[in-house]
This record gives structure tokens, C-alpha cells and sequence, in this order.
């Protein structure tokens, strides 16, 4: 299912002229299309076409960020995704089709990005691979997180809704901090679960369910309508990154 | 391709003729003399050799030459299937290895003396049995057989000779054998006897003596020719037959043959068999079975009687009525018969000649248009002669012991009480103590009692007293009356016992075969009937049961079963189940075996084999007929339930033929209208240098691909539903949530219209998989909006029940029509008038997925207007306690 909602974070910008995009694909018709989409906005591409391929290109072209198809014909994508994380930790936007909650759940524990579902459009990709991209500079480490009315000081372990202070628990507090500190990028439930309760915790989803609605019901204007806190149906949550 | 890689066209002819050869059953060639001697081995030998030399693969089963060069030197050149041996008492007895002949799959198999009878021990007491079975393995098969052998002809041949025939043949096996007649005049025959050339026995010469002369050699060689003539009438009976195309008993005729315990009934038998056999028509032996009680001497002569008739071909029923005369009018008209074939007795013995007049005077005057042929019977010289009377004080003695204190007591009573009364009241005592005594015991005491009692009046009180003389007339009428009265009455005493004995016995037998029939009827699977029939069966019999039913790879018994077969036992099983014969105990098939087994077999088919462990030593006629009721019941049954299953996979064929009709309907034109969109748009785009336009096609062309997208999800739900793959991934979910991101993925489709969520206070986490609740319900507002106008509302409601929760989709459009409520989650099922854009999967999918939640949907009319779609989800456990 594709997030409309990126469309309020999705004016377009072109990324800053040269990055070097990989795409592995192997399919040529979308290997055509994408190319012609990231050039036109400002992207360099390189593409391979199978797995094997695409490691190699990985390592020798450089790439600033990659678009990693997971139906491969050589090598299962997550497989791939696995070897060009051994060494290095470009950012990784998988493609995937429908109906493959568990594929795009396994690439995210291993280390992926960001997931687009095909068919996609592409502004909603180039907004994907904007934001990994940001998210992968060494920003100026702003201690104040800010999306919209809501405000995380980091520092200080204070959240401000409207300027107003919100009281939330430690475990509450927690889990806000690792889905801003990650923003715009989905965190699966696995990861969430393992970062906030521990690793023996992973199958517990409803201490999940149950916390997300407490700081939805803390933080959001309209609890069953979340702007800021986000499903990812099956996947996992995240949360919207301050518009710029 | 190379030509080496190819097959020879002619060996591919001959490998089908070979094979289409070894499916039907093989031919039995018969060479039949008269008598021993005439060369019959040497006959069928030569012709053997013929067969080796037109390339047919030949063997010898069993061929005793008896040492004679000329036979021997035929033998050389025809391989030999090596005989098994076995010892029997110290004597190494070879015979025919029957399972070494079948395996080594001959085309043609040459086995000697067709009439032999096995070593004990073998699977078959008689060698033609085990030719019926390589023949029914395809293999065709040479023998010899003397004409006195055949069991019709059995009794002819001692009339004629007076030698006593043990070895028979049933005629059966040569219908539809050829046969070749061995002839030698009678001359030459007994000129070869003297020169030695003939091959007799140590221990037969005398009587050999007396066989060959020649009047008997004549008789026989004219029974030979006429069976030989006969049977060529046969033949060509049967090609004209087969050219009118009539059916198989174009003469109509249907004869019956009364069976009794009568040794006469023996030839009576073979009598019928053979008119049977010129008439080429079907014919039944039957068996009233009245109240008068039978000896076990005479059961057992029943039972072979009717073992003969079986043997011979016959259908055999045994049946019950008080009239035998009734009772077989009764059967003759159930079966259609055309004539009853009863015996004539021989004079001499006054009962049996009454009895057999009256017979046939009640079946002349009852029969009807059934024709009566009352045949001479001669007793067989095999049949045991009738026991002589004797008395059988083990049996009774402590009836007549009985009888004799009863009457005792009754006498010092009547002692006492005579001096009051007179000496006739006594006498009426009397009677009352043998009409009481006659209610217990059986015939023999009461009578004993009725005389005893008489003359122990006359003798005690009847003046003058101490004497058997009677003084007045009036007490000796009295007395006499009394005799008379005291003897028909434990006549008729032990008349009614009989009956009611007979009477129970049929009860029982009716009633659990009624039984068994009523839990069969009512059993739905072969599984079920398996359980009933062990169950049953094991109860009636009181016997361990095992049912073996074929499985993939061979037989198998069932695991109800209560007897466990041993490998050795299996294979009998499975011997009865591909010759669709009785074998083991009790049979002539593998007698030798521990187990009785009946082939479940009804007309169609064999669908299994019953095994019991019958522990008595003889199976009576009443018990097996009763058995192979069972049998056949159970065999009816789940011959009725295998159909019954192969209707119900005929259907679902049927029904998976017409979805996926409707699918290809379907799809061609769901798939190929977006298609078409985006063809037109695309093309339009190329041309138009108008933005307006340019804006519009793009949006048309997105507007298609999303529908080319939904409708690819909508058909790999379907085929996961359909393939069963979808099993819900149940996890802790937030329903508000849930509805929150469905409707908030159905943005555009959903643009401009006011959709209403509705979401219980308090609503626990619930158990669902997230990722398919969402495409039902995404499915069910899709649906709302396709089939609503865009300005109607649409609402979703989630409700809390005790134990579960419910999810309303509602609209307020034009509702749905009532009739087509039921029908409207099948798939590719569209209202006649929808709008569309709908493949007619989308409902179908939602039902499925909430089954395979364990939940149901339901679709009715609101009150005010418009479609609502509840869902109801189970949720039994209650969300865990947090941290």
C-alpha cells in the first residue's frame, strides 16, 4: 500500500547535483524508467541487473544510495542487502510488490531503509530517497527534534506539544526517542520491540499497540487520524519528519 | 532424432498384442478321452510342440509322462517349471508350483491331468482350480481330462462301469474351454492294456481289470463323443448368439432344483446342471428349511448338496417356510424361474413316497405356468446310507428320568385319591402330568411319558387292578382314547417346539441382519462401515475381524480392525479379492490358511476383504449364509458410499469448471478495459500538444493502472483462498487503527465523500492479522462506493460484544436486492443492473478472509435505506496484561 500521506513532506526538490544512485533491477523496463526519473531530478545512475552484479557495482561505484529490487533472479534482494551491508552502510530503499509484508520486514531487520511498494509513483520515490538520503548526512546534531506542533528535546528528555510540557512514562519516552531520532524512516515492530523491552520481548506486540495509542492519545490533535506517529500496516510505525 | 532412438513398429505391435494378450483371461484347451490310456498326454504334448515352434513361449507345469519313451522324447525342448515338493506322512508328493508357473507369466502353460487332486496343504484341494487361475492370470492353458471325471457326467459312468469316481471336475471350466477329443477304438485301446503301454497304478489293476472291458469302453467313448459333439453345438449356438446380438439368455429358461437332505438330491443336482448346460440357461438350487427337525447327519448331506450345486454353478438360496411346496413356489417366482425340477422317489419307503406325492401334488396344483419336471432320482453309491434308528439315552436320559419321577409322584397321588374317585379320575391326571411334562421336554420322553402313563393306569387302577386286562368296554375305549390323545399329543408338542425353534433361529438371523443393515444405512463414510461391519460382525460371530481394503501399494487392513493379519494372511486376503472367492478356512481355496476371507463384492465391484478367525471346526450352512449376507451388505454399502464419493469429486470438478469459466469471462474483460484505457490514452498523449488534454489522459491512464492493480491483488487473494493457502497471522491490533489506515489508503478512491468511523470507547486490542482485516474491509468500502452515488455517506462502525467484535460497513445507497442476498459473497457473482468496475471477487475475498478468521459476514438492508455488512470476528482470548 503506498503512503499518500508523504505527499504533505513531497515538494520537490532535486538532490544536490551527482549523487550517485544505484539501481538493481531486473526488469529493463524499470530500469528505464527509473533512470530516466532520478536524472531527471539530478541523480547519477548506475544499475545492474541481477544480484551478483549489483554487489560488484555496490563496491566499485560508489553509490550514495541504492534501490534495491528484491525479486532477483540470481539472489534473494535480501540476500544482497545483506552482503553490501557487511561493509558498508549506504542507504538502501527496497522495491518490493504487494503481499510481501514478510520480505519487507526481513529487509528492514536487515538493515534496509525504507520500503516502496510497487506499483509507485514517483514522486512519492523520490520523497523515499530524499529523506534516507538526508537521514544518512551527519546532520548538525540537533539536540530538538520538531514536527509540526510537537517538539523533542533529546537533551533535556522533554516533549512539548504546542509549547505545553507532555508527561509521558519512561518506556513511553522511549519509544518517542527511537522513532525521532530515526524519523521518517520505518522502525518494524521486531526492532521496536527489541530496542525498548529487550531482545526477549520481540513477540510482544500488543506493549506496542498499547503505548503507540498512549502517545498518539498524548500527542496527536486527532488520536484516530495520526499525522505524526504513522502505521505501517503489518511493518511496523514511524514518524514524520519536521518539513523543511 | 536418430534412428536408433526410435521403435521398431513391429515389436511395438507385438509388446500391445502381448499386453492387450495378457488382460483377458487365457484359453483352456482341453484333450478328453474316454478313458486312461488313449494317448491324451501324447495328444496335448504334440500340440505343444506345434505352439513352441510358432515362437509362443511355452511351459510345462506338470506332465507325467510315466516313463514312456515316445512321451518323453515330446517332452525335450518345452521348458519345465520346476515342481514344488512337500512331504505328507512321510511321502515326498510333487505338484504343480502354482506361483512359479504365474510368475514366470508363460503364454501358454501345459498341465497334465486336469481331474488330480493336490497334496494336502497346497492353496488348492483340486488341480483345477489351479488351471481356473492361471488362466484368470491370462495364461492360456493345455490339460487332459477322462470324460468320467466331469461331475455331471460323474454318476453315468458308475451306472456304467460301477467304479466309484473321486475325482471330479466342476463342468464349469469347460465352458469355455476348446476341446479336442482323444479318440481310440475300444479294440486297440485294450490291445495297447495287454502290450503295458497304458500307465495303471499298482493297487488298480483288479479293478482295472473289470473297467476296461469292452462294453464299458464302448459306453464311454460314446460319452466322450456325444460331450464333444455337445459341446461344438454349443459353440456354434453362441456365434449365432453373439450375431443376433441377443442377450445372454436368449432361451429364457430359468430352472430350479429343490435341494433337500435326501440323499437322492445328489443326482438330482447333477441332473439339473446338465439340462442346465444344454439349455444354456441359469438355474438355482433351493432349500426350504421347514420346522421338521433335521439330524446332523442330514444337515451335513444338505450342506454338501449344496456345496455341489455352488460348485456346479448354481445360485443356491436357502429359505424358510412351514410349506415346502410354498416356500419354493415362493422362491421360483421371485427369480423368475421357468421350471422346478423335483425328484421322483424311489418306491419302498412309505414316508418319503407320501411325503414327495404330496409335494407334488401341491406343486402341480399351485404352480401355475411354471413347468414341473419330476425327474427319477437314483441314490448316489457315495451317499451314506440313512442311520438306522437307535435309541440315544446320552441325549435324553434325564428327560426320561424325569418322566419317569413325574409319573411315579403322580401315581402315589393317584393311589391316594382313587379310593375317593373311582378309578377313572386318575386317568385324567395322568394326562394332565403328560400334557404339562410335554410343555418341557422333547418328543421321545413325551411319548415315553404318554404310554407310560397308560399303561400304569390300566395296570395300577383300571379294574382288575395288577393286570393289563380290561374288564369293561367302556374303559377299554376309555383307554384307548387315552393312548391315542397321549401319543398326538407329544406329537404335536414336539411339532411346535421344532417350530419354534426353526422360528427363532430365522428371527435371530433376520434380526441382526436387519441390524447390521440399520447402522450400515446410517454410516456416512468407509470408515464408518468399516467400524459397524467389524463391530457387528465380531459381535454375531464372536470372532476377531479384520477388513482389508486396497490402499496405495496393495492391501491393507483397516486399522479398526480387531484382527491382526499376518503377511502370510494378507496374500490369502488378496487372493480373494482379485478372484472375488471365499479363500482360507472353510473353502476350497487355501484351506490350509487360519482365516476365513470373504470378498466384499457387489456386482460392480470388489471393494475389500473380510477376514474372521473363526474358531469352531466347521462353518454350518445357516452361519455362512448369514456371513455372506454381511459380506454383501457391507459390500453394497461401501460400494454406494465409493460412488457416493465420486459424485460429490465430479461435482466439485463440475463446480471448478464453471468458476473457472466465469473467471476467464471475467478477467478478459476486467483486465482488458483498463487496458484499453490506458492503449488510448497513451496514443492521445503522443499526439496532443494540448496540457488540458495532456493532464486528463495521464490522470485516465492512472485511474487504469490503479484498477489493473487492485484487480491483480483481488485475483492472488482469490487464488491464495482458493489454494488454501491463507492462514491469518493473528497479532495483538488496534481496531481504530486498523479502520484509521484502511480508509486513509483508500484516499482517492474514497475523495469527496463523507465517511463516518465510529469506533467504540474502550475498544480492547484485538486478535486479527492486520494485513488481511484491512483488504476486507478496504474491500467492503470499495464495494460502498462503487455501487453507492458519491454523495451518500458512508459509515464504519467497530462494536465490543462479550467474546467478540463486530465491524459495520454501512451506505446509504440503494441497499441490496433481497434475493440476491445469499449469493452475493460467491464468487463472480454480479447483481444483473451493477454499475461497472467491479470483477465480482472483491465480497468473496472479504468472506474469506474473515473465515479464515473464524468469523462470519453477513449482508442485509438498514433501516432508513442503503447496504450494511457486518462482520463478526471471535475473540475468546482477552488481550494480555502489559508490563
Amino acid at each position: 500500500m503506498s503512503t499518500p500521506l508523504l505527499k504533505t513532506a513531497m515538494t520537490p526538490t532535486n538532490a544536490k547535483p551527482g549523487t550517485i544512485a544505484l539501481v538493481i533491477d531486473d526488469e529493463p523496463q524499470i530500469r528505464r524508467l527509473l533512470r530516466v526519473t532520478l536524472e531527471a531530478n539530478g541523480y547519477d545512475v548506475i544499475d545492474a541487473a541481477n544480484g551478483a552484479d549489483g554487489i560488484v557495482q555496490a563496491a566499485q561505484g560508489r553509490p550514495e544510495i541504492i534501490l534495491l529490487d528484491l525479486g532477483l533472479p540470481d539472489l534473494d534482494g535480501v540476500e544482497v542487502l545483506k552482503r553490501i551491508r557487511e561493509w558498508s552502510r549506504v542507504p538502501v530503499i527496497i522495491l518490493s510488490v504487494r503481499d510481501r509484508e514478510h520480505d519487507k520486514i526481513a529487509a528492514l531487520d536487515a538493515g534496509a531503509d525504507d520500503f516502496v511498494t510497487k506499483p509507485f509513483s514517483s514522486g512519492e520515490l523520490l520523497a523515499r530517497l530524499r529523506t534516507a538520503l538526508r537521514r544518512s548526512q551527519p546532520a548538525a546534531a540537533d539536540a530538538v527534534f520538531r514536527s509540526g506542533k510537537i517538539e523533542v528535546d533529546l537533551a533535556a528528555r522533554a516533549v512539548r506539544k504546542d509549547g505545553a510540557e507532555v508527561k509521558l512514562t519512561p518506556t513511553e519516552y522511549a519509544l518517542l526517542r527511537l522513532l525521532v531520532v530515526h524519523a521518517g524512516k520505518v522502525l518494524t515492530h521486531r526492532q521496536l520491540l527489541t530496542e525498548v523491552w529487550g531482545p526477549n520481548a520481540v513477540e510482544q506486540t500488543h506493549y506496542l499497540r498499547v503505548h503507540i495509542a498512549h502517545l498518539r492519545d498524548k500527542l496527536e490533535d486527532d488520536a484516530a487520524r495520526p499525522k505524526f506517529i504513522i502505521t505501517e500496516p503489518a511493518v511496523g510505525y514511524r514518524t514524520m519528519e519536521a518539513e523543511n | 532424432m536418430n534412428d536408433g532412438d526410435r521403435p521398431n513398429p513391429d515389436a511395438l505391435l507385438a509388446a500391445l498384442q502381448s499386453e492387450a494378450a495378457r488382460t483377458q483371461r487365457g484359453r483352456l484347451k482341453v484333450f478328453l478321452g474316454m478313458c486312461p490310456g488313449v494317448g491324451k498326454t501324447y495328444a496335448m504334448l504334440e500340440a505343444a510342440q506345434r505352439e513352441l515352434k510358432k515362437g509362443r513361449d511355452v511351459v510345462i507345469g506338470y506332465v507325467e509322462t510315466h516313463g514312456r519313451k515316445e512321451t518323453d522324447a515330446l517332452v525335450e525342448g518345452i521348458p519345465q517349471v520346476p515342481r514344488s515338493r512337500s512331504e505328507y506322512r512321510g511321502i515326498v508328493l510333487t505338484e504343480m508350483d502354482l506361483d512359479a508357473v504365474l510368475a514366470r507369466r508363460p503364454q501358454l502353460a501345459v498341465v497334465d491331468e486336469l481331474a488330480h487332486t493336490n497334496a494336502p496343504g497346497s492353496r488348492h484341494p483340486k488341480r483345477w482350480q489351479d488351471v481356473n487361475e492361471l488362466l484368470d492370470a491370462g495364461i492360456d492353458v493345455f490339460t487332459t481330462l477322462n470324460v468320467q471325471h466331469l461331475e455331471s457326467r460323474a454318476d453315468t459312468v458308475r451306472q456304467i462301469t460301477g467304479a466309484e469316481i473321486r475325482e471330479t471336475v466342476s463342468d464349469g471350466i469347460l465352458d469355455d474351454a476348446d476341446i479336442e477329443l482323444v479318440d481310440l477304438p475300444p479294440a486297440e485301446l485294450i490291445t495297447r492294456l495287454k502290450e503295458g503301454k497304458v500307465y495303471l497304478p499298482e493297487r488298480a489293476t483288479s479293478a482295472a481289470q473289470n473297467f476296461f472291458r469292452e462294453a464299458n469302453l464302448t459306453a464311454l467313448r460314446e460319452l466322450a463323443l456325444r460331450l464333444a459333439a455337445d459341446h461344438v453345438s454349443v459353440d456354434t449356438q453362441e456365434f449365432h448368439r453373439a450375431q443376433a446380438g441377443a442377450g445372454p439368455w436368449k432361451t429364457g429358461h430359468r430352472l430350479m432344483v429343490a435341494v433337500s437332505a435326501s440323499p437322492l438330491s445328489e443326482s438330482l443336482i447333477r441332473w439339473t446342471r446338465h439340462m442346465a448346460d444344454g439349455l444354456k440357461c441359469p438355474w438355482l438350487a433351493v432349500h426350504v428349511e421347514s420346522s421338521r427337525p433335521e439330524d446332523e447327519a442330514a444337515q451335513a448331506r444338505l450342506e454338501k448338496h449344496l456345496a455341489l450345486a455352488r460348485t456346479l454353478g448354481a445360485e443356491v438360496i436357502d429359505t424358510a417356510d412351514e410349506s415346502l411346496s410354498r416356500g419354493l413356489l415362493r422362491i421360483a417366482r421371485q427369480n423368475n424361474v421357468s421350471q422346478i425340477i423335483v425328484g421322483k422317489p424311489a418306491a419302498g419307503h412309505f414316508v418319503e413316497w407320501y411325503r414327495a406325492g404330496k409335494l407334488l401334488r401341491e406343486l402341480t396344483r399351485e404352480s401355475g405356468d411354471i413347468d414341473l419336471q419330476v425327474v427319477r432320482a437314483e441314490k448316489s453309491g457315495m451317499a451314506p446310507a440313512r442311520p438306522p434308528w437307535r435309541w440315544r439315552p446320552a441325549m435324553d436320559w434325564r428327560q426320561y428320568a424325569i418322566v419317569a419321577a413325574v409319573l411315579a409322584g403322580v401315581g402315589v397321588g393317584n393311589a391316594l385319591l382313587v379310593s375317593f374317585t373311582g378309578p377313572r379320575v386318575p386317568g385324567f391326571i395322568f394326562l394332565l402330568a403328560v400334557v404339562l411334562l410335554a410343555l418341557f421336554l422333547g418328543r421321545g420322553p413325551v411319548l415315553f411319558a404318554g404310554a407310560a402313563s397308560a399303561l400304569a393306569w390300566n395296570y395300577f387302577f383300571l379294574p382288575p387292578k395288577f393286570t393289563l386286562i380290561i374288564s369293561s368296554t367302556e374303559d377299554g375305549v376309555l383307554f384307548a382314547l387315552y393312548f391315542v390323545v397321549a401319543l398326538v399329543l407329544g406329537q404335536l408338542v414336539a411339532r411346535i417346539r421344532a417350530q419354534e425353534l426353526a422360528e427363532r433361529r430365522r428371527e435371530e438371523r433376520a434380526t441382526s441382519l436387519y441390524q447390521l443393515t440399520r447402522e450400515l444405512a446410517q454410516a456416512g463414510t468407509r470408515d464408518e462401515v468399516v467400524w459397524q461391519l467389524v463391530g457387528e460382525v465380531s459381535r454375531v460371530f464372536e470372532s476377531a475381524v479384520a477388513v482389508v481394503l486396497p490402499a496405495k501399494d496393495g492391501l491393507e487392513p483397516h486399522p479398526d480392525s480387531s484382527l491382526a493379519l499376518t503377511e502370510k494372511e494378507l496374500r490369502v486376503a488378496e487372493w480373494a479379492f482379485l478372484n472375488r472367492q471365499a479363500a482360507g478356512k472353510f473353502t476350497d481355496n487355501l484351506p490350509g490358511s487360519e482365516n476365513l476371507h470373504l470378498p466384499l463384492a457387489t456386482e460392480r465391484a470388489v471393494l475389500g476383504v473380510l477376514s474372521l478367525n473363526l474358531p469352531d471346526k466347521s462353518l454350518p450352512l445357516g452361519r455362512r449364509d448369514l456371513l455372506e449376507a454381511y459380506a454383501r451388505q457391507a459390500a453394497l454399502v461401501l460400494d454406494r458410499v465409493a460412488l457416493r464419493a465420486a459424485a460429490e469429486q465430479g461435482k466439485l470438478v463440475a463446480e471448478s469448471e464453471r468458476l473457472s469459466n466465469a473467471l476467464l469471462n471475467s478477467i478478459s474483460h476486467e483486465l482488458r478495459t483498463p487496458l484499453a484505457a490506458i492503449t488510448s490514452a497513451t496514443s492521445s498523449l503522443a499526439e496532443t500538444r494540448n496540457p488540458e488534454m495532456g493532464r486528463t489522459m495521464v490522470a485516465e491512464i492512472q485511474e487504469a493502472a490503479a484498477r489493473l492493480n487492485r484487480l491483480v491483488g483481488n485475483l492472488l487473494d482469490v487464488t491464495r483462498l482458493g489454494s488454501g493457502h491463507i492462514r491469518p497471522k493473528l497479532d495483538w491490533c488496534d481496531v481504530g487503527d486498523l479502520i484509521h489506515v484502511t480508509v486513509h489508503s483508500l484516499e482517492r478512491e474514497l475523495a469527496g465523500r463523507e465517511v463516518t468511523m465510529e469506533i467504540a470507547e474502550k475498544l480492547p486490542l484485538a486478535r486479527l492479522d492486520f494485513t488481511l482485516m484491512q483488504q476486507a474491509l478496504a474491500n467492503l468500502l470499495l464495494n460502498a462506493s462503487v455501487h453507492t452515488p458519491a454523495d451518500t455517506p458512508i459509515l464504519i462502525q467497530a462494536i465490543q460484544e462479550p467474546q467478540r467484535l463486530i465491524l459495520n460497513v454501512a451506505d446509504r445507497g440503494p441497499g441490496l436486492p433481497p434475493e440476491f442476498l445469499q449469493r452475493i459473497f460467491d464468487k463472480f457473482f454480479r447483481a444483473p443492473n451493477a454499475p461497472a468496475g467491479g470483477s465480482g471477487l472483491g465480497l468473496a475475498i472479504v468472506k474469506g478472509f474473515v473465515e479464515a478468521h473464524g468469523g462470519q459476514i453477513v449482508a442485509g438492508n438498514r433501516p432508513g435505506g442503503g447496504a450494511i455488512f457486518t462482520i463478526r470476528i471471535p475473540q475468546t482470548e482477552k488481550p494480555p496484561s502489559q508490563e
